[in-house]
């Protein structure tokens, strides 16, 4: 399977990743290359397997609704890029 | 004293020969003597390692000191570490000092080992050679010309050249076996859900495993006793009751049952490591093993399947990196979608790009049921060659990896062919099952590991295997001359 421009574009959107104009082309061919190692699935008959998304088959586990966090905001905003009286800083969004 | 096990590190310890301050400190020096070529650290913390041996020492003298009270350990750098950076060896995370510390880093700080750093690694733990880290690729100890293995591949050369007794890694598609089986050293993948994933940066969740890399089989069952357990916070670790990893050591292999998958000898395969990995497992057969035959007729599709299921976890895992809260931001944003697209696009490397943008194709409109389905049908598909196996044997043995560590900057600009390092390795993670590499040879003086994977819980019946070869054989006792 080979990608296109229009492909990869539409990628760079879903994966919020911006790929330069003079990229396109290599990541394109990269990931054509991935998808072509997908194609060897199809091989498989799968018509009466059952989806696994835990090697167990566990489901996830509950517990009580009380709160069990204690307040750590502080430490945790220390790490960010900008932030202002307890809040994160992004461009503005609304005009 | 680097030479000594973990069992002999604990007993001076506690029989006051040697104190912890000067057991870290030989590492500390070491690490300063040989990590310059190796680049097997991201980060060394001697402040924290040295605060951390003198309270283990007040508590070896008080007597309230436990087995492994005193004896230092590097955490790969995918473990939070509170006040510590934790990079995941990526620009994004370069800038970031974690705010608390992983389960696996509370369990080692309880256990009283001093941390003597945080190691290098694949970027976000993609990558088979640790050539993908924004701080450059680590040297394999044995031979400085060669990949040590990835993504744990810091950990593993720690270990090989004698930065430290005992390190922490992780395995997603085969993290911890790969570089051990690189290295020359014993690695253990647990069952999924045996260690908890609180606190270990996110790459594909429904896989990844952390467990202990060390010198030996006996190191990594005291290693593994600290680390696993059950944990509140990782939704899918197990409540299980606690296991004493180190207490089936020395039980007999007496009738044991070794399957031997025909698949797994095929084409592709160096035929030295063929043969190395077939001495191996004769080697076990002496010690009173029988050797069966089994069948993993869906072995080629787990490669498939795994870079599906992996990137599309991967790309809603990393989702989280967005440039606000924490990690890398661009310069003079335009708007919101701007800061999101730059940041990323500036703080990822290629392979984690690549993959990101791979998993969110797999699981957009359109292509969902295609791939990401269908690689979760073929993930039962492999699942249920092992049970089947498994009802004809106790453990299978096989490689590692189809051939011994390959040159740094060989598969760089090839990532499928890398990909398909790890397929021997990745059908174990599909499955959830509980893995080990185990030194059994060297190939032009690099070394290759004996591969065995077990059922669900069976990893006291691994490393009781690995100890009782590693009894009959030294090629775990072997370091690289010139780190001796």
């Amino acid at each position: 399977m080979s990608l296109g421009k229009t492909e990869v574009e539409y990628i760079s959107r879903l994966a919020a990743i911006a790929v330069d104009e003079n990229e396109v082309e290599q990541v394109a061919g990269k990931l054509s290359n991935i998808l072509d190692l997908f194609k060897q699935m199809e091989a498989a008959d799968t018509a009466n397997v059952e989806p696994m998304a835990h090697p167990l088959d566990q489901v996830q586990r509950l517990r009580p609704d009380v709160i069990t966090e204690t307040d750590e905001h502080e430490k945790l905003q220390s790490v960010a890029p900008a932030a202002q009286d307890g809040l994160y800083l992004v461009p503005q969004v609304i005009e | 004293m680097h030479n000594l096990t973990i069992k002999q590190m604990s007993e001076k310890l506690h029989a006051g020969e040697i104190t912890s301050v000067q057991l870290t400190q030989h590492y500390l020096d070491r690490i300063s003597k040989y990590d310059a070529e190796l680049n097997a650290y991201v980060t060394v913390t001697p402040e924290l390692a040295m605060a951390m041996a003198e309270e283990a020492d007040r508590q070896l003298s008080e007597g309230t000191a436990g087995l492994l009270t005193g004896i230092p350990v590097a955490h790969k750098d995918i473990f939070c570490t509170d006040g510590v950076k934790t990079s995941c060896s990526s620009k994004m995370l370069d800038n970031f000092i974690a705010p608390y510390d992983a389960h696996v880093v509370t369990q080692l700080k309880k256990a009283g080992m001093p941390i003597l750093g945080k190691t290098n690694m694949d970027e976000f733990a993609m990558g088979s050679s640790s050539e993908s880290s924004y701080y450059g690729p680590t040297k394999n100890p044995w031979d400085h010309q060669a990949v040590p293995g990835g993504s744990s591949g810091g950990a593993a050369a720690v270990i090989a050249a004698g930065l430290a007794p005992m390190a922490t890694g992780t395995d997603t598609g085969g993290s911890i076996r790969q570089p051990a089986s690189f290295c020359g050293i014993t690695g253990i993948k647990p069952t999924y859900g045996t260690v908890s994933r609180f606190g270990i940066v996110a790459y594909a969740s429904s896989f990844d495993q952390a467990g202990p890399m060390t010198r030996s089989a006996e190191d990594a069952a005291w290693l593994l006793d600290a680390m696993a357990g059950f944990d509140q916070r990782d939704s899918t670790s197990l409540h299980r009751e606690k296991t004493d990893y180190a207490a089936g050591l020395n039980n007999s292999l007496k009738g044991l049952k070794v399957g031997v998958p025909a698949e797994y000898f095929g084409e592709g395969l160096d035929p030295q490591v063929e043969k190395i990995v077939k001495d191996a497992i004769a080697e076990v057969e002496k010690l009173g093993a029988e050797i069966v035959e089994v069948s993993l007729p869906n072995k080629d599709l787990a490669v498939p399947a795994y870079y599906v299921l992996a990137p599309a976890e991967a790309s809603s895992n990393l989702s989280r990196f967005d440039g606000v809260r924490f990690g890398h931001r661009c310069e003079n944003p335009k708007d919101l979608q701007d800061l999101y697209n730059r940041s990323r696009s500036e703080g990822f490397g290629a392979e984690v790009k690549r993959r990101i943008m791979v998993g969110a194709y797999a699981l957009s409109a359109g292509f969902y049921d295609a791939y990401y389905v269908k690689a979760q049908k073929l993930r039962r598909l492999v699942r249920d060659d092992f049970t089947r196996a498994f009802e004809q044997c106790d453990v299978i043995m096989g490689p590692v990896a189809p051939t011994p560590a390959f040159n740094i900057g060989e598969k760089t600009d090839d990532p499928t062919s890398m990909y398909l390092a790890d397929l021997y390795t990745i059908p174990v993670n599909l499955a959830g099952l509980p893995g080990m590499s185990v030194p059994a040879g060297f190939v032009n003086d690099r070394p290759v590991g004996l591969h065995i994977v077990g059922p669900y819980f069976s990893e006291t019946k691994l490393l009781n295997i690995a100890h009782q070869y590693q009894q009959v054989t030294d090629w775990h006792t072997r370091m690289p001359a010139q780190y001796q």
